[in-house]
């Protein structure tokens, strides 16, 4: 049956963050592995407009930030609440002068994942794309490789498969490890790359040279969960609007149409203003937390990233590569022990259940449920911040005494005490 | 056996093509590589003479480092092997030092070849002159157009058809012999995995001009009598108009007009 087709010790199912994280680990340790890649290069497909933190990858590649093309380093970090027509801009700095290397860089993930992949071929794994990996190939219910198109010439074999094809991972649905995932289990992301001067960038984020700034914001999703955001490029801006994809449903509207009143609002028009739009993009982002976790590894598979919903904002990168990293330690394990039964590759889903990753994932949990059950963070509270801050700063001539009453009558009219306890308690996931 | 040589480039997708408005210069950053359509039209006709007569397949190129990329698709496609010339040397080459150049590797490297197939013409210049250019570099017959290939073996001759101005010509002709090949001849195969798999371990030669010695006053921009002046868009159209109102009113409008312009004859009554 794999007559003239050779076997791998690995295959690995996606050329992102994860999956080359899996194939370094493993090939820098000796292990034959083959990543294969759906677009024409590693990073083609991909949607992501964020930051890319120094941990984990400092650790598998030392030193990245000299060689890797990165945009800008994160030294503003900026949080908005945006209401219809006002908006409280929030900015934390810390100054990076003369402190690299930095926490955390934006990096268009075009290039990054090309660079990346690049090491993990300078380590021995054989990179292949253009290769649609939509079935895995079992044997005695054990998964012994992949199918990449019909007949055998489409076959690969390997020991262990490791899925890391994304949020619609067949890997991880053809193994049974999970399903396609449901509406209240993703968020819709949708993104304009902006190409602007990085003069004109550095202006008007108020950044020294080479510098570069978040931004995020509540209060764009009419009431529902979500966000808005801005991460800075050398010389374009990634500026997007993400949902919950079952939010987005009932409000009935076009995320584009979200993205355009996000764009148009008076605190983000001016960033963007002159700026040409040079690609649109939409992509799905796993929100499952926690609770919904599917299991991670199977008779000769592992899933890793948001094919395993390992992501949870602001950081869904990091825990990739961290998902990577001890999905290839365990395969390496697996290996040395030739043997690659779930019970052997459960130790991924231990190691990774005492990593940062996880306990993060863990931590943000219940606060995540909460939220999605009652959005009333990305909607009524924006919008009386807007109102209230609105006729405070208004003057003309009315008591300021008199409009705090009214201020504190409102709020207790809107939200009330113990709810805003309940509310402050359930966003705590959201806490930096 | 049928040995083969196809010659490929490597060419911006003008479905992407920008023109920078102030240089006039084709922007190429960002723009993504493929192979040129003609040539991996190339590439499939020679798949198909080798798996009924069997025989090696050559991929030859010329072009930058990054040109391997191509090289690496035609491998996958299932071809046997690959030079590629790469050399700054090689640069700004017009058709005819381009042509001199994959003639002499062809003489250094490949010299028992039966066949040569080239696309018609590259997507990016769309001059249609390097592969008849190397053909008489190298002293061979060429067929030009060629949209059916019957090789025989046996009989050392090809006999293909080839479509000209309104008319298609049955032509034989002596094998070795170079075409070139266009749109309509056959569809290219989407390389399977297991040929992937393959032709990343094949290894691409590189010869720079060292290498291919010759006379190197005759590669590259040195070696071409015609170069590129300018590039420029062609002037954006003027806008149309639209005529709205009663259907039967903007018809007479229009005819108004075209007949103004002389584009049509009005009859009169």
């Amino acid at each position: 049956m794999h007559a003239d087709g050779e076997k791998f010790d690995a295959i690995v199912v996606g050329a992102g963050p994860a999956g080359t994280t899996a194939a370094l680990t493993m090939a820098k340790e000796g292990m034959r592995v083959a990543l294969l890649e759906r677009g024409e290069y590693p990073g083609a497909k991909n949607v992501f407009g964020g930051v890319l933190y120094r941990w984990p990858l400092e650790e598998i590649i030392p030193k990245f930030w000299e060689t890797a093309p990165l945009e800008r380093q994160i030294v503003d970090h900026r949080f908005m609440v945006m209401a219809k027509d006002s908006g409280l801009l929030m900015s934390f700095k810390v100054d990076g002068k003369d402190k690299a290397p930095y926490n955390g860089y934006t990096a268009i993930r075009a290039k990054f994942d090309r660079w990346y992949a690049s090491k993990a071929e300078e380590a021995g794994v054989l990179l292949a794309n253009s290769v649609a990996v939509d079935d895995v190939i079992t044997e005695n219910g054990k998964v012994v490789g992949v199918r990449a198109g019909q007949g055998a010439e489409n076959e690969l074999y390997a020991s262990v498969v490791i899925g890391a094809d994304g949020v619609n991972s067949s890997v991880a649905v053809k193994t049974g490890l999970r399903n396609p995932p449901d509406p209240d289990e993703v968020a819709i992301g949708v993104k304009e790359v902006v190409e602007l001067p990085s003069e004109t960038i550095e202006a008007r984020f108020n950044l020294r040279k080479g510098e570069g700034a978040r931004m995020e914001t509540i209060g764009c999703t009419h009431g529902k969960m979500g966000g808005g955001f801005i991460y800075t490029n050398s010389s374009s801006l990634s500026v997007g609007v993400v949902i919950l994809l079952s939010h987005l449903m009932e409000l009935q509207m076009k995320p584009y149409t979200l993205l355009d009143e996000f764009k148009s609002h008076q605190m983000i028009e001016p960033l963007i203003a002159g700026g040409k739009a040079k690609e649109y993009s939409a992509h799905l982002i796993p929100e499952a937390g926690y609770s919904r976790l599917p299991r991670l590894y199977g008779d000769g598979v592992m899933i890793v990233g948001d094919a395993a919903f390992l992501c949870s904002y602001p950081e869904g990168t990091n825990l990739a590569m961290a998902s990577g990293m001890i999905a290839g330690k365990a395969a390496l394990h697996a290996k040395k022990n030739n043997d690659f039964s779930a019970n052997s590759l459960s130790a991924y889903q231990k190691m990774l259940a005492e990593s940062y990753a996880m306990k993060e994932m863990k931590r943000k949990s219940s606060s995540h449920k909460q939220l999605i059950q009652n959005p009333r963070l990305f909607g009524v509270y924006p919008d009386l911040v807007g109102e209230l801050l609105a006729d405070m700063l208004h003057i003309n001539g009315e008591l300021k005494s008199l409009k705090h009453k009214r201020a504190i009558k409102k709020f207790r009219q809107k939200i009330g005490l113990l709810r805003a306890i309940r509310d402050a308690y359930s966003a705590r996931g959201m806490a930096p | 056996m049928v040995n083969i040589i196809v010659c490929v480039k490597q060419v911006p997708d003008v479905a992407e093509l920008k023109i920078d408005p102030l240089t006039h210069n084709v922007v190429r950053e960002g723009v993504p590589s493929i192979v040129n359509p003609d040539d991996r039209i190339g590439v499939e006709e020679a798949l198909r003479i080798k798996e009924k007569y069997g025989g090696r397949i050559t991929i030859l190129s010329m072009g930058p480092p990054q040109a391997k990329a191509a090289l690496f698709e035609c491998l996958s496609m299932g071809t046997d092997d690959a030079i590629l010339l790469s050399d700054r040397t090689f640069a700004a080459a017009d058709t005819l030092a381009t042509a001199y150049t994959l003639a002499r590797a062809i003489k250094m490297y490949r010299n028992d070849f039966d066949l040569i197939i080239c696309g018609r013409r590259a997507i990016d210049a769309e001059t249609g002159q390097t592969g008849i250019q190397i053909a008489e570099q190298l002293e061979i017959p060429h067929l030009t157009y060629v949209k059916n290939v019957q090789v025989f073996p046996d009989e050392k001759k090809v006999v293909v058809r080839r479509e000209v101005e309104g008319q298609i010509e049955t032509i034989e002709a002596p094998i070795p012999i170079l075409l070139t090949v266009m749109e309509g001849l056959n569809k290219p195969r989407l390389p399977n995995l297991r040929e992937i798999i393959k032709s990343k371990k094949k290894e691409i030669r590189v010869v720079n001009a060292t290498e291919l010695g010759g006379d190197l006053s005759l590669y590259g921009l040195k070696g071409s009598p015609t170069w590129v002046a300018k590039v420029y868009p062609p002037p954006p159209k003027p806008g149309g108009t639209i005529k709205s109102g009663e259907p039967k009113e903007s018809v007479s409008e229009l005819i108004n007009i075209l007949a103004e312009k002389k584009l049509i004859v009005k009859r009169v009554e």
